[in-house]
């Protein structure tokens, strides 16, 4: 049914995607924690920050992941002398980039579900003996999991389409970083890649729906969880 | 019981906004302390405090030996380290919980004192009748039924002390009277002392042991139940400027001829319409000052037939009314107050007309008359001065205490289960030095 290139584009975008939201989930709520609890000088500045994927273009944003992660770059540098890591041109560099346009989307949908946690659960907690760290894990991480859920799917559907900063920031290498989009971007460049493309954009098709469904069986399970289906 | 009750010490100071809260309360922690006032008089401010959910500006709070939080020896004991059980006016379940998990939360963290648990989930369960909840999320209880689970929850956590915040304010009439017997048979059966914020005074009448009224962040008065009703500083927080005695009696009989039931009380009987209750059961009656009519010797030829022999202690006319009525243009005549006062006040329509006589006349048209009637009751009485001066009251003065049947209706009396403290001597309010007339006699 699909040719082992088509297969090969598939699994990348799926194992980029989730790679993503792996990464950025711990970091995503930790951030919306800091915004939604939390006083500090230079908040504002944070917010922006996290923000910033969301209003810049992509290709700026891959162009700063090139300065500060390619093999010359501050972090990058660090992390392929001392660890052997090389992003550029990897999936991990695929995953990273997804991970960084996807983050304040992911970040908004948390700090949402934070801010509506209820305070005086976690209040009532308290009294009952449980530490702020244990009312963190037994009280509000599962109030906001609707929010968890919903920013992983967002953040998941938006790596799953990132096109601009993924280019520019690790190319379009067949079998490595070529996912789903950049293959469809590559095959309408081609002069009779026109059918090939239509099966892609159908296949994405299909994956944005399995995606859709998926998620609102589990948003549907998680809301019967926490007691508010 | 332990011998010696742990005392509740609180001297604390807390600027909340405008809100200036400085109170200074010490007490024996024993049965039920109700903190009785108005909304917004800093009663949950107050239960925050202790519970550590506020932090004092300045003072402190301790329990027995333990000091909760000590400002100026910077002590602030974490809220999870406290051992309380609190009882939100919102029940606070947790949703992702069901009731079972939510009633152990508290347990599973008590450490310590869960090997060897004061309460137990069985004798809970059993206790508040929670046995058809357990496997149920809180979104399908009834608003009866998730108080019921917190205060469960509450007790669980084998708290030394159980804090409740208006726990039955948030409910409707038939689930507050569906969760009132609970709250009585958890302070009877268990001797964990409760601090209990209300503004209800049939609550506070039908559950509480010590009373501590509250003013405008202000600790107004602090003492055995009976003993502060019985206070002239009570009387704005009774309503109505309504004074009033609080008797602990028990049921001696009935008699179904004339449907009637006989109390017998701390050295007398009173008799009462009938009352659906067994022989024996303790209830707590309020007497309103203003339904005791006074006799220097023993009538025989009236209807009234609870006549009950004192002496008097004090005889005052206080300098002005408790509660000033509404002024409806100057000093002006009596009809026109009567019709300016608003349908909702208490008092009689004949009541009203003479208040607003002795204001315009800038004294009162009452006394008020304490009488002892027995070792540990005092009944007041309400006449007017120009009665009081032609019986020549005065203490020492030997009278009948007249108290009509009929006035003693089910609004009277607070049936109270199990065993309720018996009342302490009444002191002298003179020797109290917590209480604060002056806060009140503005």
């Amino acid at each position: 049914m699909l040719t082992p290139a088509e297969l090969e584009a598939l699994r990348l975008s799926l194992q980029v995607a989730l790679t993503a939201v792996a990464i950025s989930l711990p970091l995503a709520v930790l951030a919306a924690w800091l915004l939604a609890r939390h006083d500090f000088p230079g908040k504002t500045l944070f917010d922006a920050l996290v923000h910033l994927p969301l209003v810049m273009p992509p290709v700026v944003i891959g162009y700063f992941l090139l300065l500060l992660f390619g093999t010359k770059g501050p972090i990058g540098g660090w992390l392929y002398e001392t660890l052997g890591l090389r992003l550029i041109f990897t999936r991990w560099g695929a995953a990273l980039a997804a991970a960084v346009m996807s983050f304040p989307l992911m970040v908004r949908a948390i700090r949402l579900a934070l801010e509506a946690v209820d305070r005086g659960l976690e209040a009532a907690a308290r009294t009952l003996g449980a530490s702020r760290l244990d009312v963190f894990v037994s009280v509000t991480l599962p109030l906001m999991l609707p929010g968890i859920v919903s920013g992983c799917i967002v953040a998941f559907a938006a790596g799953l389409g990132d096109f601009g900063a993924t280019i520019t920031f690790v190319g379009n290498v067949q079998g490595e970083t070529q996912t789903l989009s950049l293959a469809i971007y590559s095959l309408t460049q081609t002069p009779d890649g026109d059918a090939a493309a239509l099966r892609l954009v159908l296949i994405s098709l299909a994956l944005a729906l399995v995606a859709l469904f998926v998620s609102e069986r589990l948003a549907h399970r998680v809301r019967q969880f926490i007691g508010r289906g | 019981m332990s011998p010696v009750p742990q005392r509740l010490q609180i001297r604390a100071r807390k600027r909340l906004g405008s809100f200036d809260f400085d109170c200074d309360i010490d007490v024996p922690l024993t049965g039920l302390t109700a903190l009785f006032g108005a909304s917004g008089a800093g009663k949950s401010t107050l239960i925050n405090l202790v519970a550590g959910l506020h932090r004092p500006d300045d003072g402190r709070v301790a329990i027995g030996t333990t000091v909760f939080c000590d400002r100026a020896a910077g002590i602030d004991l974490p809220v999870e380290k406290r051992q309380l059980g609190v009882v939100f006016q919102d029940a606070r379940l947790f949703p992702h919980l069901t009731a079972r998990q939510n009633l152990m939360y508290g347990f599973k963290r008590a450490g310590e004192r869960a090997r060897s648990p004061r309460a137990t989930l069985d004798a809970v369960v059993q206790l508040l009748g929670l046995s058809a909840l357990l496997d149920q999320r809180p979104h399908t209880l009834s608003g009866g039924e998730k108080q019921r689970v917190a205060l469960g929850r509450a007790l669980l956590a084998q708290p030394r002390l159980l804090l409740m915040d208006e726990p039955l304010a948030s409910l409707d009439a038939a689930r507050k009277a569906e969760v009132l017997p609970y709250i009585e048979r958890l302070r009877d059966e268990y001797d964990v002392p409760i601090l209990y914020v209300s503004h209800s005074l049939d609550e506070v009448l039908r559950l509480a042991t010590t009373l501590v009224l509250i003013d405008h962040g202000r600790v107004v008065a602090a003492g055995p139940l009976a003993e502060v009703l019985g206070l002239p500083a009570a009387r704005p927080f009774v309503g109505g400027g309504e004074a009033g005695a609080l008797l602990f009696a028990a049921v001696q009989s009935h008699d179904e001829r004339y449907a009637l039931s006989t109390l017998a009380c701390d050295g007398f009987t009173l008799r009462v319409p009938h009352l659906d209750a067994a022989i024996g059961t303790r209830l707590r009656v309020r007497i309103p000052a203003r339904e005791v009519a006074l006799a220097l010797a023993c009538p025989s030829d009236v209807s009234i037939s609870n006549r009950i022999e004192g002496v008097i202690e004090t005889c005052d006319a206080p300098a002005s009314p408790s509660s000033p009525s509404p002024a409806s243009g100057g000093g002006g005549g009596v009809s026109q107050r009567a019709s300016g006062a608003p349908p909702e006040r208490r008092a009689p329509a004949s009541a009203r007309l003479l208040e607003g006589w002795g204001q315009g006349s800038r004294q009162s048209a009452y006394a008020e008359v304490r009488v002892r009637v027995g070792p540990s009751t005092v009944l007041s009485a309400t006449v007017t001065r120009e009665s009081a001066e032609r019986l020549a009251l005065a203490p020492g003065l030997r009278v009948w205490c007249l108290v009509k049947s009929v006035a003693l209706d089910a609004g009277a009396l607070a049936v109270a289960r199990g065993s309720v403290a018996t009342p302490v001597a009444l002191r002298q309010p003179a020797n109290d030095e917590r209480l604060r007339v002056d806060d009140w006699t503005r």
